[in-house]
């Protein structure tokens, strides 16, 4: 009786497997076209029947627009890309690294985990086609973040910017103002407008939880803005010099202080922490405050009905530098790609998502709401077709960028999920001394992260 | 009064004691308000399949009975090829992959076991206490300390400086990668189980097979494996559902194609980057629990019927 059982479930299974290996023919390849050849830039090899696998975090419909997006380099070259998603990218990763699955490029969204990678010795130094495309394209920043002890590994994807402020321009051209271009210059406005019985700016820091989080921000955009890029990332290692006890760090903290813990600006200080981050921004349309620090995502906190245009009811500036060594500092986040082998077809896919031709198939294959941004500067600003887009693209690939990741997501979680969020809800709520804050944070850093 | 009925003879215990308690009315009402409370989200998630994202949002599931407005809007979405979920082909490949997986990480783990199970039961031979409870203590080893270890057994083999002991078995990413890992795991649990039930078939049934001739072959075959049902078919449950449900495996072992990745690998990336397709999730949540859902009402008998009843006077 259980043989007959069993060897109908044999039968079952040979018969799925018949039915899946139908399913996952390949499909016979076109041959090279010229229209799709034309999107893609010259210098590639075909390659038909070669499939280079990029494993990513990205899951869902924004994966599909990068399938779309590289439809005609497969046109061209007839390398397939196999964009395999998965939402356990960061476990995953290391385990198929050490395991000996590598993929053949991976899409890796945290500086971090490119140097844990590098150190395994499994992945591979950019190819001289890519080191070439990022010092064409690409300014310093970006190259010091994708690489390792000196060698270039890993050539950016796309980018996002943290550096904005908030504004009405209707109110801003009611009163007067203009969008000001230094930082000396966006403080003599606020006073400007704190004499005019206004609130200068809108703060919020409750997050639930994360309670804390957008005072961290304000405070990254002003280390980085008077100190620099080099004292900002010893800042993120706990290096001597960087702690937040040390010089900088606190001059910084007194600079935020100085604006967002100043009750001429904002009003009483200790309600931002008792207001939501998406609460802060929903005076900025009538008036209520006039500027917000915030990233272009808090868009959709915006009251009902309000126009985010350069003449609407509310639209962004970019948050001007401090100190003049530092040129256009900029925060925000960004992947890399990361190759594992440098097989010929991995070469060719790891080459063409470097260039400029990738970055603007797939800004257009994102659409008209937009939301992907490269730090490419070959591409033109007319590639993108959401405004808000465009502006923060225009920061991010200055070749004189000085590009810093968000600090207190590269900090261990103690700190930058942990103690700077609570130290700085304490430093709003109750006017805590920076001095007390800054020495409370040090100390609850995790002595095993050095 | 209360002594006299202790003074008479001791009372032995009621046969039917448990019957008696879990048949009563208060506990079968209490039954039905567990059953009714542990099956209403598994309803939320079913009714919320067929409405639509805005409804969703707006009002809970149980709005569907007030004001009907029925859509397969997320059902067509994860089958048919759409942008939307991400998945080129939809996602029976991937369904179809789950059985390819499942089925044989069943059917391997338990021929084995079953025979192990006799043979250290019913065969004596030096040393088999010994092995059992080797085997049994592989239970303790959990599977995320093997896993990395395994991977690189099947991609790099086994090497003593330059001395390969076990070449590389160039099976990761395929089929017979993800089913030798899920066999492997099932072992320790399945002989465990099997040998407790097998080894207490009655020893009479054994000694008239072996005087009538049967070989241990023959008494496994005729003998065992029928008295063996339930337990089998009680592990079968377990394994498929181990094995069905299972992300952590098919991660570590699957390429990440569609030609070999199971359905739990897509499930989770279906709502999106940004989260922003989480209606996706009711509708194949629903398609994922459907298949246990089968297999477990198609063998559950086994877990109360006792074949053994009654075969024995």
């Amino acid at each position: 009786m259980s043989i007959s059982k069993k060897g109908l479930l044999a039968g079952v299974a040979t018969a799925t497997i018949a039915l899946v290996a139908t399913f996952v023919a390949p499909a016979a390849y076109a041959g090279t076209s010229a229209a799709a050849c034309a999107n893609v830039g010259s210098g590639y090899a075909v390659q038909k029947g070669k499939t280079v696998e990029v494993f990513t975090s990205v899951v869902g419909d924004e994966l599909t627009r990068y399938a779309k997006a590289s439809a005609d380099f497969t046109a061209c070259t007839g390398i397939k890309i196999n964009w395999n998603g998965s939402d356990q990218f960061e476990a995953q990763l290391p385990v198929r690294v050490a395991g000996g699955t590598a993929p053949d490029l991976a899409l890796v969204p945290q500086p971090g985990l490119i140097a844990q990678m590098v150190a395994t010795g499994q992945a591979v130094p950019a190819p001289s086609a890519v080191v070439n495309n990022i010092n064409r394209y690409w300014s310093k920043s970006w190259r010091n973040l994708g690489s390792v002890g000196g060698r270039f590994y890993a050539a950016p994807n796309s980018a996002n910017l943290k550096s904005l402020v908030w504004y009405s321009p209707k109110q801003f051209a009611k009163y007067g103002y203009t969008v000001p271009t230094t930082w000396a210059d966006m403080f003599t406005q606020s006073d400007k407008m704190a004499a005019a019985g206004q609130t200068a700016w809108c703060g919020g820091i409750g997050s639930g939880g994360a309670t804390g989080w957008p005072s961290t921000d304000w405070l990254e955009e002003v280390v980085v803005r008077e100190a620099g890029a080099t004292v900002y990332n010893n800042w993120i290692a706990h290096k001597k010099g960087a702690y937040f006890s040390d010089a900088p760090i606190i001059h910084a903290m007194n600079t935020v202080w100085g604006w967002m813990g100043n009750s001429k600006y904002v009003g009483k200080v200790s309600t931002i922490a008792t207001t939501s981050f998406q609460d802060a921004v929903t005076g900025i349309p009538s008036g209520g405050c006039m500027q917000l620090q915030q990233a272009s995502f808090i868009a959709a906190s915006l009251p009902k009905g309000s126009v985010v245009s350069p003449t609407g009811d509310a639209w962004v500036y970019y948050l001007p530098g401090i100190n003049p060594a530092v040129t256009t500092p900029v925060e925000g986040g960004g992947e890399f790609y990361l190759a594992f082998n440098s097989n010929k077809a991995t070469v060719e896919v790891q080459t063409f998502l470097s260039t400029p031709q990738w970055a603007v198939s797939r800004i257009k294959a994102a659409g008209s709401n937009g939301g992907w941004l490269s730090a490419n500067s070959g591409v033109p600003a007319a590639t993108y077709s959401n405004p808000l887009d465009a502006l923060s693209a225009k920061y991010l690939s200055d070749s004189h960028s000085t590009f810093v990741f968000d600090a207190s997501d590269a900090m261990p979680a103690a700190i930058g999920n942990g103690a700077e969020w609570t130290g700085f809800t304490d430093w709003f709520a109750n006017g805590t001394p920076v001095k007390t804050v800054a020495a409370k944070i040090d100390a609850a850093w995790p002595s095993a992260s050095n | 009064m209360s002594l006299l009925t202790r003074n008479k003879a001791p009372k032995l215990a009621e046969p039917n004691a448990g019957r008696k308690l879990f048949g009563s009315r208060g506990a079968t009402i209490t039954v039905w308000i567990i059953a009714i409370f542990w099956t209403i989200p598994t309803l939320g998630l079913f009714t919320t399949s067929f409405r639509r994202k805005s409804d969703i949002s707006a009002t809970g599931w149980w709005n569907l009975f007030i004001h009907p407005h029925l859509t397969l809007g997320n059902y067509s979405a994860i089958f048919s090829s759409s942008t939307v979920s991400g998945i080129p082909n939809g996602i029976m490949p991937y369904v179809i992959n789950s059985f390819v997986i499942t089925i044989p990480a069943v059917i391997f783990p338990i021929t084995l076991a079953t025979m192990a199970a006799y043979c250290l039961a019913w065969v004596k031979f030096r040393g088999s206490d010994a092995v059992f409870y080797g085997i049994f203590a592989l239970q303790i080893v959990p599977i995320q300390v093997a896993l990395v270890p395994l991977l690189n057994l099947f991609t790099g083999g086994v090497h003593i400086g330059s001395v390969t002991l076990v070449p590389a078995l160039h099976i990761a990413g395929k089929f017979l990668g993800i089913w030798v890992p899920h066999t492997m795991f099932a072992l320790p649990l399945a002989i465990y189980l099997l040998h407790n039930f097998i080894s207490s078939l009655p020893r009479d049934l054994m000694e008239a097979a072996n005087v009538d001739g049967a070989s241990h072959f023959m008494i496994f075959r005729r003998i065992v494996l029928p008295l063996s049902v339930p337990a089998i078919a009680a592990f079968t449950i377990f394994q498929f559902l181990w094995v069905w449900n299972d992300l952590l495996v098919a991660l570590t072992f699957t390429g990440g194609t569609e030609g070999i990745d199971p359905l739990n690998n897509k499930l989770a990336g279906l709502a999106g980057t940004w989260g922003s397709h989480w209606e996706l999730l009711t509708s194949s949540a629903f398609v994922t629990i459907l298949v246990p859902l089968v297999v477990f009402f198609s063998l559950q008998r086994y877990f109360v019927r006792g074949l053994l009843a009654g075969s024995v006077k």
